[in-house]
């Protein structure tokens, strides 16, 4: 089937639904591709890179009329769509919630249509999830422009002309987009806060270097799929407080805040804004849904109360050839779901969960909304037992690992040695209890000593207690031809005492011998 | 040499030997406490050698004997690889158990040594001999199919016989019945048949016993030998009345018993379970059905797994069994340094039982000439995880299992394991997709964020390595 990629026809839009890569791998999987002239020239892939890669080189008409297949970005505009060959298949953003005319008119052509913005949130999906490439990509930018617009470093310096404190940046919502500026955030160096209504992601916020500011209000804020939910009147309020806060003391706010199919929640208030020092900037990630911040200009740049509102609904796009590269994988990834054979040859399968929530219109049918996902990405109230019962045992030394015994079982077990004790003292010869006496006493040595042994050194230290185990040579050694005190030597076996006792040295000189020598052998390669 | 200047002699070894062991408290100091073990050792045998116990005429005997062994002793310290050590102190162990059983015979048919004992004390001398043979018949032969079974001479496959408990306990009752025939028994050579017979039955629990225990459960048998071997010194000093023997005796001992502790404990298994052996053989089905791991693992190449390494910030390395097998200690090293080199913080998450004895993989990595402040233990490491790029597995299974922590019906649930899985990437170096020795599938394979790099651990970190350099 061939694959058609036309140039995108929005006013601004730099992106480009496949890239060189891409098409040699498109091509492997047996489809032929074909690209508008020019279409990859704004995100810097010229036309030969993807005549080298196998494309074809076509224009608008032979894309439109030709291709069984559409790749795009935006969604396609109403000429466009009139444009398409009946019964073809479209992949591209649709947002079907937002734009029902456009669904109906699709429908229209008789036309298959999967939208990149309806991928289920699954974990099997999350290679095509384009979402959150773009997220990844809008948070990074959101970043760049604030570092653009703000007039100091973000990074703290010392200098010889003076301490330059580090930028303090504040994120609203830790989704893909605000987690990917905290990451680039922190790596320019600013010290980052962030906050989201979805206590679970408090972790993430930290593994990525910020820091977590929660609202001190009990809420459960994850809704299905992973996404944020609206919140309670008594949150809200305790959250405004927790924002106009931070609003006096932070340089950048970045807002990232959205519910899904629903206008953007207004969490920065004109008041909060002009609480901010002059030369301060915010970023307001949901401008296209209206604007997390009350002063937000959608798509422009405005300077209010000397603070910079940044509403740039085109961030993706501003750093096309990354975001045009991510985008072209996922509908490789999407293609390669849906062509498993490998023989150029789309199979929409309505059966696979991913396939059907991605799918809004199956062969001029809408099939759009579908039935709510099986998994939430997030377990919702994990139940307090869920936690792995590791021993707590860090640093439990002498043995005293766990819980201590208890008192019954510790009575039981002083009254049975009492009761050894009281065996040993009436029966045994005195000779044998002062012996026991070091011997038992020597054991708790041995115990205290040996349990400061790092566990790094277990093998010398086998190895060198098994040397010192040679003092059982000493046993062999008084009997190869003890002092006889007088006679008694008649009936003693002499050869078989001695050929014993000698073999015996022998074998245990091994051991003493080697058994030092080894570990020597080993402790010097132990080095810094 | 005075008997009491022989007394002072002992004392002074016994404390250098309490020293010798404290020594090894830190690597710093653990060279000293290998010469003060030495020294204590020279002390006492040359102490006895001219003390009041010995007569002139032993000395060429006690001198040939000597200088064979020390040859013998010397050369396989010298030729000995790393990676047998497990088997090297195994075999040495069975030296211990064999002197132990000579010197009791020795000791029983020497009438002169028991001339000053009457009634109870006689009796008690007896057992004494009894005991000392025992442990050392056991310690003799167990050590032996330990040796067989770490140096692959013998499989390492738990052998299991029909009844084998029972076999167990019918052992240690013709024992005790020999313990009473023994102690009744007058002449000498009536009282040689227990002991003999007792002997035979001993050797054959000790191979019986360390067969049925499998491959990775042998950082408690070899622990557990050298306890025994302790103990066998310390009956040893019983008989002889001799308070050097037994203190030492004593000291081996509880080493080797923490040693076994600490494994087991590692191991989330009691003693008693471990000794008993055939894990993961019996009882039930071993892999919970429920809990099939589902999903791809996704395979890497070396070159990527390069690339992946070399984009890290922070490195964990996880070595096991299958480091030591294909010998990769100094690849991994060579590995290490690069990636050092290059600014990457590499550290090694060593879990207590990784290897076949205690300690295994820190002496690999210290030949190799890891240093050894980034050779850290599983309790040091373990939470550093999160903060990992990439945490590379090689040759390791069990030990980085997440069904430990995370599925309670898995037969290794509860174990302490390395939580590999935390890591942004992990990688795990294998042959196959075989699970490990506790038969137990491992879903950490089937993460999203883990990649598997199949081949021999030796020859693709070789490729890794070629890659990092290119």
């Amino acid at each position: 089937m061939l694959i058609g990629v036309p140039r995108e026809t929005a006013a601004g839009e730099k992106r480009v639904a496949t890239v060189p890569d891409v098409v040699e791998k498109l091509v492997k999987l047996g489809f032929r591709v074909a690209v508008e002239s020019g279409a990859g020239d704004a995100a810097n892939f010229p036309d030969e890179a993807y005549r080298a890669a196998g494309a074809e080189i076509a224009d608008a008409a032979r894309i439109w009329e030709g291709a069984d297949i559409v790749f795009k970005v935006r969604a396609p505009s109403m000429a466009e769509v009139a444009r398409m060959r009946e019964g073809a298949t479209l992949v591209s953003f649709i947002w079907p919630a937002q734009n029902p005319e456009l669904l109906q008119a699709l429908a229209g052509r008789k036309a298959t249509v999967l939208a990149m913005d309806s991928v289920p949130r699954i974990s099997r999906a999350q290679k095509l999830d384009a979402l959150s490439s773009m997220a990844n990509i809008a948070g990074y930018r959101a970043v760049i422009e604030a570092a653009h617009a703000f007039g100091r470093f973000f990074t703290g310096q010392i200098t010889a002309a003076g301490k330059v404190p580090p930028a303090k940046v504040f994120i609203i919502g830790a989704g893909v987009a605000g987690l990917a500026a905290i990451g680039a955030a922190s790596g320019l160096g600013a010290i980052v806060l962030a906050n989201d209504t979805r206590p679970e992601v408090a972790d993430q916020i930290k593994s990525l270097g910020g820091e977590f500011v929660g609202v001190d209000y009990v809420e459960e804020g994850s809704g299905a799929g992973g996404y944020a939910k609206v919140m309670s009147e008594g949150f809200q309020k305790a959250q405004r407080e927790v924002f106009a806060a931070q609003a006096k003391v932070v340089d950048v706010i970045i807002t990232t805040a959205l519910i899904p199919g629903k206008p953007a929640p207004k969490l920065i208030t004109a008041e909060m804004a002009r609480s901010m020092r002059p030369g301060s900037v915010i970023v307001d990630l949901a401008a296209e849904q209206g604007g997390n911040c009350e002063l937000t200009e959608p798509g422009q740049l405005v300077v209010r109360h000397g603070v910079s509102i940044i509403g740039y609904t085109d961030l993706p796009s501003r750093l096309a050839k990354q975001s045009s590269t991510l985008y072209a994988t996922n509908l490789l990834r999407l293609s390669e779901e849906l062509c498993k054979a490998k023989d150029g040859k789309f199979n929409v399968n309505m059966d696979d969960e991913v396939i059907r929530g991605t799918t809004v219109i199956k062969d001029g049918n809408v099939t759009w909304p579908p039935p709510a996902p099986k998994l939430s990405a997030a377990p919702p109230a994990k139940p307090a037992a869920a936690k792995p019962a590791v021993p707590e045992k860090g640093k439990a030394k002498h043995g005293s690992a766990g819980a201590p015994a208890s008192a019954r079982a510790t009575a039981i077990a002083f009254l049975v040695a009492a009761a050894l004790f009281g065996f040993l003292g009436a029966y045994a010869p005195p000779a044998f209890l002062a012996h026991f006496t070091v011997f038992v006493l020597a054991c708790f040595v041995g115990y205290m000593v040996i349990w400061n042994v790092t566990p790094a050194l277990h093998t010398p230290l086998m190895s060198v207690t098994n040397a010192i185990s040679s003092i059982i040579a000493i046993g062999a050694l008084v009997q190869v031809a003890p002092f006889q005190p007088g006679a008694g030597a008649a009936d003693r076996p002499t050869a078989w005492i001695v050929g014993l006792a000698v073999v015996s040295i022998a074998l245990v000189a091994v051991n003493m011998f080697g058994g030092f020598a080894v570990t020597q052998r080993m402790l010097q390669m132990f080095r810094k | 040499m005075s008997p009491t200047l022989l007394t002072a002699s002992y004392l002074a070894a016994t404390i250098l030997f309490v020293l010798s062991l404290g020594g090894l408290s830190s690597p710093e100091t653990s060279r000293r406490g290998n010469l003060y073990g030495m020294i204590g050792m020279a002390i006492a045998v040359l102490a006895t050698v001219l003390g009041p116990q010995v007569t002139r005429t032993a000395y060429p005997w006690i001198l040939g004997a000597m200088a064979l062994g020390a040859t013998i002793g010397l050369y396989a310290a010298r030729v000995v690889k790393m990676t047998q050590m497990p088997e090297l102190v195994a075999l040495m162990h069975s030296l211990v158990g064999l002197a132990a059983v000579l010197v009791g015979y020795a000791n029983y048919i020497d009438p002169a040594a028991s001339a000053g004992f009457q009634g109870a004390e006689k009796t008690i001398h007896e057992l004494e001999i009894y005991i000392g043979v025992l442990i050392g018949a056991v310690t003799f032969s167990g050590s032996l199919i330990a040796f067989g079974k770490l140096s692959a001479r013998i499989s390492g496959k738990p052998v299991l016989l029909p009844g084998r408990h029972w076999i167990n306990l019918a052992g240690l009752l013709v024992v005790l019945w020999c313990g009473g025939w023994f102690v009744g028994a007058h002449p000498v050579d009536e009282g040689l048949k227990p002991l003999a017979i007792m002997t035979v039955i001993a050797l054959l629990f000790g191979v019986h016993m360390v067969m049925a225990i499998g491959g990775a459960d042998m950082p408690v048998v070899v622990s557990m030998l050298n306890s025994y071997s302790g103990w066998a010194a310390a009956a040893t000093g019983f008989m002889l009345s001799n308070d050097l023997l037994i203190v030492t005796g004593a000291l081996v001992g509880s080493s080797g018993a923490i040693l076994s502790y600490i494994m087991c404990r590692a191991m989330n298994r009691n003693f008693v379970s471990v000794i008993a052996g055939g894990f993961g053989t019996g009882g039930g089905a071993p892999a919970a059905s429920g809990a099939a791991p589902a999903g791809e693992v996704q395979p890497v190449s070396a070159s990527e797994t390069a690339e992946l390494l070399r984009g890290s910030k922070n490195v964990i390395i996880v070595p096991g069994y299958g480091m030591a097998v294909a010998q990769a200690q100094h690849a991994v090293y060579e590995i290490t340094r690069l990636l050092r080199e290059k600014g990457v913080n590499v550290r090694f998450g060593i879990h207590p039982v990784a290897g076949r004895m205690p300690g295994h993989m820190n002496v690999l990595l210290a030949e190799a000439k890891v240093p050894y402040d980034i050779v850290m233990e599983m309790d040091e490491i373990n939470q550093d995880f999160a903060d990992t790029d990439v945490a590379m597995v090689i040759g390791a299974n069990d030990i980085v299992n997440p069904a430990a922590q995370e599925d309670p019906s898995s037969p290794i649930a509860g174990m302490p394991v390395l939580e590999v899985w935390k890591a942004k990437n992990s990688i795990v170096m294998k042959r196959s997709m075989a699970s490990g020795y506790a038969g137990v599938d491992n879903p950490l394979f089937y993460k999203d964020n883990n990649r598997m790099l199949f081949g021999d651990a030796k020859k693709m970190l070789d490729e890794v390595l070629g890659a990092l350099k290119a």
